[in-house]
């Protein structure tokens, strides 16, 4: 084999993944060799269980029969979903949740996209400073901004209402909306605008019909993003609740603490699939996009 | 084709003179203020107002001074929980390098089978909330948990040990909830190198300890450094997970915080301990600035 030949073998091999950058050159494998990849493989086995269990364990433990916790189960059951629906406590906190995050997701959808073509395509005085005023709340601790909005809100009668909600969730959301769209902004090619300008296009005419095409992509994850970062909020979310107005996350914070009843679980499997579907959908809308785009 | 070119052209001539004088492709200014004032709006009102309200507290209740300041610095239990917060932190930043270390290494050098399995089992904790994950925690470790039940059975132990409510459980669960944020931008990095260097490495000699050690480490850098800056920033601030998995014992600045304003409704000591926890996080963020500009990837890829 010519040595360009065995180069492109080997460049082949590295493309594929990391097994064949071992082959180069090709050596018999030895015992000592063997032995220091199935070390690490197990090793890495057992961190990958460290991250996935307690995701797994919810699952089993939200179908087991017993009342008190109970690892494995002994019985199947699909009682705990059932009182989970059943209990207006649950039904009140979720609804109210799902309120608050398609809320959320829009006006953080909108807010952010704005923002992000400003911040894109415009000049103007303190735009940088601008631009880390927006993403802090996702620096700052957020136990600091709740604590803040707490106190700021109370009094104004925002806390444990659904504006109040609003106005702080997409508050986080926002900047999720700002680097997704921003990033899709800068990838679109910008003489396509400057093709519909020429042919005649107004300003507005052109974003909407090349712009904002072309970075759907971006305004979709931002969106994705946004319904999460409120969905699954927990910090804010358990300083502003009130008796009334109460999410999801702050009723399940409250029955950790006080009554660990097996229902917890079934609300936590419930959490855990309405995020994974949602992330799903957003890797698949990509996927699809990326591979109309080839 | 020739249109396409000439637009093509004078595409090329309207970016060169972008930036020289504003262009076609820079809004003016009444647009961009437009653009952004439903966001200065926001901010303003559910940002700068209740942040600079809750700081400003800690100098004007119950009365002005810096009584707040004082009291945080002449009670050796507060001092503690900032000393442990800080300690904490640390822990959970450097047990997340070691962990995640490893799995960002696999994720882009193994087959892209395996490697997207691993993948899967890092995005899966990442899109789980971490009120599920504490909540999950709590099963594994409590006095009748997996773990105890695991150590019973296998005759290790006599008696449950008390597992949950500690500080260890505390830097367990948030260590859980953080290495993904240190696996991505490590993955990143170490994905950005050239795979010609690796095999120059190899060609010369080099063993894998070896391209690991000269090759590989050296050139990951930025994304450890991005990956710790982000998972110590959020260990300092969090709240959630300490709040459940912790005990009186595991107090930490955040939830010092939290009690402070649900329990003993002590707003301007609240707020004099929030300054000093957004004072920290702010004086690391500044510092250490460029490193977090590399995490910007971590959007794109969660």
């Amino acid at each position: 084999m010519s040595p360009d030949a065995e180069f492109a073998l080997a460049t082949r091999q590295v493309e594929e993944g990391g097994e064949g950058l071992l082959l180069l050159p090709r050596r018999r494998r030895s015992l000592s060799n063997f032995l220091t990849s199935t070390v690490a493989g197990f090793f890495l086995f057992l961190i990958l269980l460290f991250l996935v269990l307690p995701i797994i364990v919810i699952f089993p433990m939200s179908f087991g029969s017993a009342s008190y916790l109970e690892f494995p189960p002994r019985g199947l059951t699909l009682n705990w979903y059932r009182q989970y629906l059943s209990d207006p406590d649950w039904r009140a906190a979720t609804f109210f949740s799902v309120k608050i995050a398609l809320a959320t997701t829009f006006s953080a959808t909108m807010v952010g996209t704005l923002a992000a073509i400003a911040f894109a395509r415009g000049k103007f005085l303190g735009k940088s400073l601008f631009q880390a005023l927006t993403l802090s709340p996702m620096i700052i601790p957020h136990i600091v901004i709740a604590v803040a909005v707490f106190i700021a809100f109370s009094p104004l009668n925002l806390s444990g209402n659904f504006f109040g909600f609003l106005i702080a969730h997409t508050m986080l959301a926002v900047p999720y909306v700002v680097l997704t769209v921003v990033a899709a902004l800068e990838r679109f090619d910008t003489t396509l605008e400057l093709a519909a300008l020429n042919c005649g296009a107004g300003r507005i005419r052109a974003f909407f019909s090349v712009v904002l095409p072309n970075i759907r992509v971006g305004v979709a994850s931002g969106a994705v993003f946004a319904f999460l970062a409120s969905f699954d909020e927990a910090t804010v979310a358990f300083f502003l609740s009130g008796v009334e107005g109460k999410t999801i996350t702050r009723k399940m914070f409250e029955d950790i603490d006080f009554n660990l009843t097996p229902v917890i679980a079934a609300v936590s499997v419930v959490l855990t699939v309405i995020s994974l579907i949602v992330m799903g959908v957003l890797q698949a809308f990509n996927r699809a996009t990326v591979s109309a785009q080839r | 084709m020739t249109t396409r070119m000439r637009i093509g052209k004078f595409a090329g001539r309207a970016a060169a003179s972008m930036t020289s004088s504003p262009s076609w492709r820079q809004y003016p200014l009444g647009v961009s203020v437009f653009l952004i004032a439903p966001l200065c709006l926001l901010l303003g009102f559910g940002f700068v107002y209740p942040v600079g309200r809750l700081l400003g507290q800690s100098f004007f209740a119950p009365e002005f001074g810096l009584d707040n300041y004082r009291r945080l610095l002449e009670t050796p239990l507060y001092m503690r929980v900032l000393a442990r917060t800080v300690f904490v932190a640390l822990v959970v930043m450097s047990a997340s390098l070691v962990l995640g270390y490893p799995v960002a290494l696999a994720m882009a050098r193994l087959r892209r089978g395996l490697s997207n399995l691993v993948m899967a089992c890092v995005l899966l904790p990442l899109w789980t909330s971490a009120l599920v994950r504490s909540y999950a925690w709590i099963v594994i470790l409590q006095r009748r948990g997996l773990v105890n039940d695991v150590l019973l059975a296998s005759g290790v132990i006599s008696q449950p040990i008390k597992l949950i409510y500690t500080e260890g459980a505390v830097i367990l669960a948030m260590t859980h909830v953080l290495v993904p944020f240190m696996i991505l931008p490590v993955f990143g990095a170490i994905r950005a190198i050239q795979p010609e260097l690796v095999q120059a490495a190899r060609n010369l000699g080099a063993g894998k300890t070896t391209v690991f050690a000269k090759v590989l480490l050296p050139l990951s850098l930025p994304g450890i450094f991005a990956g710790c800056l982000m998972t110590f920033i959020l260990a300092l601030g969090f709240y959630v997970t300490p709040a459940l998995v912790g005990g009186p014992s595991s107090l930490l600045m955040a939830t010092l915080i939290g009690q402070q304003t649900t329990e003993t409704l002590d707003w301007g000591f609240a707020g004099a301990l929030s300054t000093v926890l957004l004072c920290v996080t702010l004086l690391i963020v500044l510092l250490f600035r460029k490193a977090l500009s590399y995490n910007r990837g971590i959007s794109n890829v969660a």
